[in-house]
């Protein structure tokens, strides 16, 4: 009797609540100081944008409060199929009803008010996936089901790339969390993970030192879920291997280096034709040796001699080793044409810039270079609330919204941060436990995709204002300024709280 | 479905992901300082104060270049709204077409240009700039600027004094963080030479902004501000009037005159002709194709660039040399029966004279045969051994007198002429297959023999000295201007004091002993002012030879040494006596009494005998 209302009084997780509450009134703060000096008003006022988030906080707390106290947890079940399809209809009618937002079609029009359907689209695609991977013979192992989950997640994903709102699409992509928790192999996950690297390593460092990136992360694989007989042989063929080409290029540069040197030499203090143009020859071949030529050479010798050895030996490790090596090789090599051809100009110029291969502060590059001297010149402490210059002078863009963070960041420091950070991080791991906690599968599956979305939000976000990430137009989950976003998150989060709620009702 | 333990995977995956937002933040706030300074110049805006450039004096404290304010018109295109585009053009009395067109190229290259302002118009009239002023308000955008530019009171030195110009990139490259973009430099002659001390210091005023660039206020109320200091002023040793007398004589004639005080160094004047006038240095811009096309190329500072055969003043110099090696007293005689013989029937000549002659009448007369025989004495002494070893002797010597190298003078773009070497005639003839004789043309300053014009001139001090010269310089000592100390230091040729006397009295007779008694430069006669000189005349492969002429004055505690060259000129005597006399008298008296001389020179135009590529 005594257990069983202990347990009624924890079933809404107040501390949820809490760092949901927190969080909002960190955005609200912020909000209001990034727009202090060129619209000083109230935090009220209607007329500044603190005054209308407190209107759009207020509303979400009424929409929290239905969704917890007022609306059945049972019907979410049974509406997320109608809801989907609802929602899928209005990404696709906003397409062509929509005013030109910066060059997205994401957003419907309604007189004093504006709201995306992208945002819902979060809620019910996270509700249909759960109920699909929650149906009793559902198994993800099949392909059949692997591929209706998948097109439940990527249809929405889609239409929003056709909206041009990228940034919200790359989004859904969290989704594969979810589906690594119920039962989708890690594998895919760590692939995923290498081309994104590879792609990165080859557009920054080049191909040679990708190919000695990929070789240096197989080795270690190869050895330690091989079966073959001699890992310490292996590490120490693989390990030499990988050293040698680390130092090659730097060895050759030397080579070439002490060639000029002695062509400077003969240009300069005895200057005689014929044996000038004689150690041309000589010595010419040597700046032609490209790394990447002996790498290709070497790897040419030893693939087929490795394949034998995998087939001789039946040793499987080695021979998906080995595959997975010509596959990066082939990855590498068609990386600019994926650039150049597949992404569109503006995509390109923000990986640039993000990866340093241009610099470009006056044009794509000015956003983060502004956030990123806003968040540097906050230091430990901040400059304390309201005295932040980069931000209330209007340095950093859309301060408000995408870069509320930013504001964070001068006023508030690196403690500020680490606050925020932490609240976040806490909610996502709260989500991810009370998920864990639950017997249902429906709860537990939406638990996640909550938590995949913060997630995903967050570390694009953050990690655009600190320069991470490509500059990417998404908001901060409940910080940033705006309805529509702050509505979905709440309802997103409050819909599984009611969920938490109803569960563990029952036990 | 369970976890099997890939919830906590997750969780570990989500920690590590809020350590590297973390870590990187880390690193933006508490490692990175440069983010702090950026903030601050983000939000803080530097009005640059420019300091006056210093102002290049002449010896006597007359100004060769100073400042006056030119007015420039700036826009900030950001800030520019609507106006009237017709009320604008008549104010500035500028066409509305190029306010359109500016502001047209303005909006292409707005991303480049930002919140900046740039100068639309330059150097605009004060009457204009003051109708401006009073009318300004009405267009937002646009706004005046007071900047020093370079003025120049009188027609002295445009080849010396050098240009000042905005800095372009590949100088701001080469002179990394001590400009920036839109500053001015020296870029010629002493302007450049001397750019450190006539710059100055800039100072600035901070001001607090925004985004849209607009000032809110000065910074810590002005506390941090930086006043700027005035660039040092440049004393010459140019003589202006000096400077400008030779610019009027050598005007229309291709050649340099090079006027030097022998007891300093100290160059009083130095002109090449062409020359570029003051005028044009003040919009070097806008005369630059104008410059750079003519084909007698103004730019080339012949003074100290142009490498010439020196012709017959070099037999002082080989005099020198056979005295100092004993070879030669002044009482020898040589005959001269119109040249020197040597070889099957070579033949150096020589023009009609009094035969035999000593060695001051071979100075005053200028004969030839006499110097073919000091220079096969100087070369086949027996002490050599060979004519090899005699000739890099004969080398030490000549190279003592500052020529086949550079002087060292404060010009950054002085050549060194050359003087041959026994290697120079091995590589052309091989080894051991010369003699004396074949090189009988260095006795009179011909054949491998090269040298600038200042090179003469400083040969003419060496003389008028008895023995040794300073280096030629033309920045004197001031406060704030450190010269080396290289220039104050006597510098002795190889040739002991006591011989010069005796080629001096040679000089002296060539000037003084009356016309018809075959002193070749009785034309530079002065009276009073013991004028010692020696003319020249060297072949030019294009055409009529060139006139040369050294002298100094007076014999005794000379005063100025002049070398003057003028490019088929035809004699010494022609050309290059009278000028240079007349810019000893113009120096020493200030007042010229041979008029019709004078002008004669002046008017003399030799340009169409002059042949360039």
């Amino acid at each position: 009797m005594i257990e069983q209302h202990a347990h009624k009084r924890q079933s809404i997780d107040w501390a949820m609540i809490g760092v949901y509450l927190a969080l909002v009134l960190i955005g609200w703060l912020n909000i209001y100081a990034s727009v202090h000096s060129s619209e000083p008003a109230s935090m009220l006022a209607w007329s500044s944008r603190a005054g209308k988030q407190f209107v759009w906080i207020l509303t979400s707390l009424g929409l929290a409060a239905l969704i917890l106290f007022v609306l059945p947890p049972r019907l979410w079940e049974g509406v997320c199929i109608p809801f989907y399809i609802v929602v899928v209809f209005l990404l696709v009618v906003v397409i062509f009803v929509s005013s030109d937002v910066k060059g997205s079609h994401s957003w419907f029009d309604l007189g004093p008010i504006r709201f995306q359907p992208a945002e819902i689209s979060k809620i019910s695609t996270s509700l249909l996936l759960s109920f699909i991977l929650s149906q009793q013979n559902f198994r993800l192992s099949k392909f059949k089901d692997f591929m209706i989950a998948a097109a439940v997640i990527v249809l929405p994903m889609l239409i929003i790339v056709a909206e041009s709102e990228t940034g919200s699409a790359l989004v859904y992509t969290g989704f594969i969390f979810v589906l690594y928790r119920e039962g989708f192999s890690g594998w895919w996950l760590g692939l995923i993970g290498l081309v994104i690297a590879l792609f990165i390593a080859t557009l920054t460092a080049g191909a040679y030192w990708s190919v000695v990136g990929l070789i240096a992360v197989l080795v270690p694989f190869c050895v330690l879920t091989g079966s073959g007989g001699h890992p310490w042989r292996r590490i120490l063929v693989g390990g030499l291997f990988v050293l040698f080409m680390a130092f090659l290029p730097g060895i050759l540069e030397w080579a070439c280096s002490l060639m000029e040197g002695h062509l400077d030499y003969l240009n300069h203090r005895i200057w005689v034709p014929q044996a000038h143009e004689s150690a041309q020859t000589i010595w010419s071949f040597l700046p032609q040796i490209k790394p990447i030529y002996v790498l290709l050479v070497l790897s040419v010798g030893a693939t087929p001699f490795l394949l034998f050895h995998a087939y001789w030996e039946k040793d499987q490790a080695l021979a998906i080793t080995v595959g997975a090596f010509l596959l990066g090789v082939a990855l590498i090599f068609s990386t600019d044409y994926i650039f150049e051809n597949v992404l569109q100009p503006h995509q390109q110029s923000r990986i640039e810039v993000l990866l340093g291969m241009k610099e470009d502060l006056a044009g794509v590059g000015y956003n983060v270079h502004q956030s990123k001297i806003a968040i540097g010149s906050g230091g430990l402490l901040g400059k304390g609330f309201l005295q932040g210059t980069q931000t209330t002078f209007g340095f950093v863009p859309e301060q408000t919204t995408d870069f509320i963070f930013c504001t964070v960041g001068e006023e508030w420091g690196f403690l500020g941060c680490l606050v925020v950070i932490a609240l976040y991080t806490f909610l996502i791991a709260r989500l991810i436990m009370d998920a864990e906690s639950c017997r249902g599968n429906f709860t537990r599956i939406y638990g996640y995709c909550v938590a995949s979305c913060i997630f995903m939000h967050l570390f694009i976000n953050v990690g655009m204002t600190v320069g991470l990430m490509p500059v990417i137009g998404i908001p901060l989950p409940l910080l940033s300024y705006g309805g529509s976003s702050l509505w979905a998150f709440t309802i997103l989060i409050f819909i599984f709280l009611a969920l938490y709620r109803n569960e563990k009702k029952y036990f | 479905m369970k976890s099997d333990g890939r919830h906590i995977r997750l969780l570990i995956g989500l920690g590590a992901a809020a350590l590297l937002l973390l870590g990187r933040i880390f690193t933006l706030q508490i490692v990175n300082e440069g983010y702090k300074e950026d903030a601050d110049r983000n939000a803080t805006i530097y009005e640059t104060i420019y300091p006056t450039r210093g102002v290049i004096y002449d010896r006597n404290g007359e100004i060769l270049v100073g400042n006056k304010v030119a007015y420039d018109i700036l826009v900030n295109p950001r800030e520019v709204e609507a106006f009237d585009t017709l009320a604008l053009a008549t104010v500035l009395d500028v066409d509305t077409e190029f306010i359109r067109s500016r502001l047209a190229e303005y909006n292409r290259r707005r991303r480049a240009i930002g919140f900046q302002a740039v100068t639309m118009i330059r150097n605009l009239p004060a009457e204009t700039y003051m109708r401006f002023d009073e009318v300004k308000y009405k267009f937002p955008g646009f706004r005046g600027q007071v900047r020093s530019i370079r003025d120049y009171p009188v027609n002295a030195g445009g080849n010396l004094l050098g240009y000042v110009s905005e800095v372009n990139q590949s100088y701001l490259d080469s002179h990394p963080g001590e400009y920036r973009s839109g500053d001015y430099a020296g870029m010629t002659g002493i302007e450049a030479a001397r750019e450190k001390e006539l710059r100055g210091e800039k100072g600035y005023h901070i001001y607090l902004r925004n985004s849209r660039n607009q000032i809110e206020q000065p910074y810590k109320d002005g506390t941090m501000d930086k006043e700027a200091v005035p660039g040092h002023d440049i004393v010459t040793t140019i003589d202006a009037t000096l400077q400008q007398y030779g610019q009027e004589l050598m005007q229309n004639k291709v050649g340099s005159l090079v006027a030097i005080e022998p007891s300093t160094g100290e160059i009083l004047a130095l002109v090449s002709s062409p020359g570029i006038d003051v005028s044009m240095l003040a919009d070097i811009g806008k005369h630059w194709n104008e410059i750079s096309e003519d084909p007698y190329k103004p730019m080339y500072n012949r003074a100290v660039q142009a490498s010439y055969p020196p012709g017959s003043v070099f037999k002082l110099v080989n005099g020198l040399i056979g005295l100092q090696e004993g070879v030669l007293r002044p009482e020898m005689m040589y005959s001269c029966s119109r040249g020197y013989s040597f070889g099957a029937g070579h033949k150096l000549g020589c023009h009609g004279h009094k035969s035999p002659l000593n060695m001051e009448e071979s100075i005053m007369m200028s004969c030839n045969a006499y110097y073919c025989y000091v220079l096969k004495n100087i070369l086949d002494n027996r002490k050599y051994g060979n004519v090899a070893d005699g000739l890099d002797a004969w080398h030490d010597y000549v190279e003592s007198f500052g020529f086949g190298r550079k002087l060292g003078s404060d010009f950054p773009a002085e050549l060194s002429g050359s003087i041959p070497t026994s290697r120079t005639y091995n590589r052309s003839y091989g080894k051991g297959r010369w003699n004396s004789t074949t090189v009988i043309s260095l006795s009179i300053g011909q054949g491998e023999i090269l040298a600038t014009p200042m090179h003469l001139a400083n040969l003419c001090a060496t003389i008028a000295n008895r023995g040794h010269y300073y280096i030629p310089h033309i920045i004197k000592a001031s406060e704030g201007v450190e010269i080396d100390k290289r220039f104050t230091e006597k510098q002795y040729t190889l040739v002991d004091t006591t011989h010069f006397p005796k080629v001096i009295k040679g000089m002296w007779r060539a000037v003084n002993s009356g016309a018809g008694m075959g002193g070749t430069a009785w034309i530079a006669h002065v009276d009073s002012l013991d004028i010692c000189g020696k003319t020249g005349t060297a072949q030019n492969p294009r055409g009529a030879d060139n006139s040369v002429f050294i002298c100094f004055a007076p014999m005794d505690n000379p005063k100025i040494a002049v070398a003057c060259y003028v490019e088929n000129g035809g004699f010494g005597a022609t050309y290059a006596a009278p000028m240079a006399s007349l810019m000893v008298e113009k120096y020493l008296k200030r007042k010229i009494k041979r008029t019709d001389l004078e002008k004669r020179m002046k008017e003399a135009n030799l340009m169409s005998r002059v042949k360039h590529d």
